[in-house]
């Protein structure tokens, strides 16, 4: 078993409603991926708002609404076989409903 | 884990932004609007993680609160504070204590009471006034607003920006005094009965038609149950909607098609929302007061009570309508009442009666000729019946208008 990494991309803005039913998808969601026993850990959300520091001069710029479309919102850890597996398991996660998308990356062994 | 309340996010959000647009003032409502949203959707990501918390409405409060409070540390000048609170919440000594106040549950309701006056800005058209309730009072998105009126989210956002520049520029809640409270009520009356009535003959879906009657009523009843705005007209008016409420689980049947009264199955009618009707009709009559919405009630009580169509009491109901006709004088009402009359003294009486209301008005109004074609059927006057379904049909303002006219029509192929 290898882990990965879920960086949850977001969607489309929602509404106060479409929010309420989101909540409730990935409460089911994520029960379902710890019953399946995959899942290392849930995550922790991130912050709206952060700062980019690039380049030699370390130019700080604000970072992007995290509500904004493509931006990472979250993260969790997942344990499955292979890439394919762990592509497998995202099947069923919300954040497609609303536009978003989920990065899967391996999370390289020492 | 807890389980919400259905839409407890939407009303949430109108809660915060009623309490947010005090603390950063009326210029700043996109603000409000902003800080709400991030506590809906910080929820949105902590508690599928965390579970739900023991008090979902203090959790969301307090992330409001700090993030208000980030705002108005972060802000350079005094603009991001309602201007008469400036002065407090530049203060780091007194911030905290001034928001904390502001959050405070009584002053809450008061906010989004006024809130709603606020909205109902009399210089506003009504579907403006209608949109705005139902984003800030309502807590709906564009795109459930655009459903309910079955437009566009672009037309629905545009419409509701320039609404919110009208409304932004010309005051803010707080400075509505109880006496402009009084004098915007009918106001807000009428936006909440037209709220209504796009949920009861609207054309968007069932399920958005249910939402939009249930906010009508649940806004109705914050001004019932307001000392300063529960007045015999606000009962009798959430009398009406009460009543009218516990006649939609009938309106459709399983195709989801529209049916007439008579053919509506009044076991499914809901009985505690009758009661409560009935009781709130009692409660309008009490003081001098009569208004429009007491004589609709009283019609509306007239036909949740009737154990059936035929034992309604329709000459009772003619009277009613006689009455409303000194508030009301409109050729609909007057239409209402020929077809009440119809009831008791026949088709060929309300045929005449129909025909003596003829005017420009209702030759436009698909139930003017919905109304006619029934009764001419009634009568026997196949051929007469037949060309105002026709006339009806073209007029018909969407599908389910649409669908429940072709299929009377052909019944009435059937029958002959």
């Amino acid at each position: 078993m290898s882990e990965f990494l879920y960086l949850y991309r977001n969607g489309e803005k929602l509404s106060p409603e479409q929010m309420q039913q989101q909540m409730g998808k990935w409460m089911t969601w994520l029960k379902d991926l710890e019953t399946k026993g995959v899942l290392k850990s849930a995550g922790q959300p991130l912050e709206r708002s952060g700062k980019l520091v690039s380049g030699a001069s370390r130019a700080v710029t604000d970072g992007l609404f995290a509500e904004a479309k493509d931006v990472i919102g979250g993260y969790s850890i997942v344990e499955a076989k292979d890439i394919h597996h762990a592509v497998e398991l995202t099947a069923g996660c919300p954040i497609f409903g609303v536009g978003g998308g989920v990065e899967v990356r391996p999370i390289a062994k020492m | 884990m807890n389980a919400l309340e259905p839409h407890f996010f939407r009303h949430e959000w109108a809660r915060l932004v009623a309490v947010l647009v005090r603390v950063f003032g009326a210029g700043n409502l996109a603000l409000a609007e902003d800080v709400a949203q991030d506590a809906l959707f910080r929820a949105m990501q902590v508690w599928p993680i965390e579970g739900t918390p023991e008090s979902p409405s203090a959790w969301l409060t307090a992330v409001a609160k700090r993030r208000a409070i980030d705002e108005l540390r972060k802000a350079r000048t005094q603009e991001l504070a309602a201007p008469e609170l400036a002065r407090m919440l530049d203060s780091e000594w007194t911030r905290a204590g001034v928001v904390e106040e502001l959050f405070a549950p009584k002053p809450l309701r008061d906010d989004e009471l006024r809130m709603m006056f606020w909205l109902a800005q009399p210089r506003l058209p009504e579907a403006s006034q209608v949109a705005l309730v139902l984003q800030l009072c309502s807590g709906f998105g564009e795109d459930e607003i655009a459903a309910a009126f079955l437009t566009t989210p672009a037309a629905i956002a545009k419409r509701l920006q320039r609404a919110k520049a009208v409304v932004t520029t010309s005051g803010a809640p707080r400075e509505l005094a109880d006496s402009d409270l009084g004098a915007r009520l009918d106001v807000v009356h009428r936006a909440l009965y037209l709220l209504f009535n796009e949920g009861y003959h609207g054309a968007s879906e069932a399920v958005m038609r249910t939402d939009l009657c249930r906010e009508a009523l649940r806004l109705v009843m914050l001004l019932v149950d307001h000392p300063a705005t529960s007045t015999p007209t606000t009962v009798a008016l959430a009398a009406l909607l009460h009543l009218h409420a516990a006649r939609l689980p009938s309106r459709l049947d399983a195709n989801g098609e529209l049916l007439p009264l008579f053919e509506q199955r009044r076991e499914l009618w809901d009985r505690e929302l009758v009661a409560r009707g009935l009781e709130l009709l009692d409660r309008s009559s009490e003081g001098d007061d009569a208004s429009a919405f007491h004589l609709e009630a009283a019609i509306a009580a007239c036909h949740a009570t009737a154990p059936s169509f035929e034992a309604t009491p329709w000459k009772h109901i003619v009277r009613l309508y006689d009455a409303l006709l000194v508030f009301t004088p409109t050729p609909v009402v007057a239409l209402s009442r020929a077809i009440a009359v119809a009831q008791f003294e026949g088709p060929e009486r309300g045929l005449e009666e129909v025909a003596a209301l003829d005017c420009e008005e209702l030759r436009g109004y698909v139930f003017y000729h919905a109304a006619l074609a029934d009764l001419s059927a009634r009568a026997h006057e196949t051929t007469a019946a037949r060309a105002h379904y026709d006339r009806a049909i073209s007029l018909a303002r969407n599908a389910s208008e649409r669908t429940f006219l072709e299929r009377r029509a052909h019944e009435l192929e059937i029958d002959h």
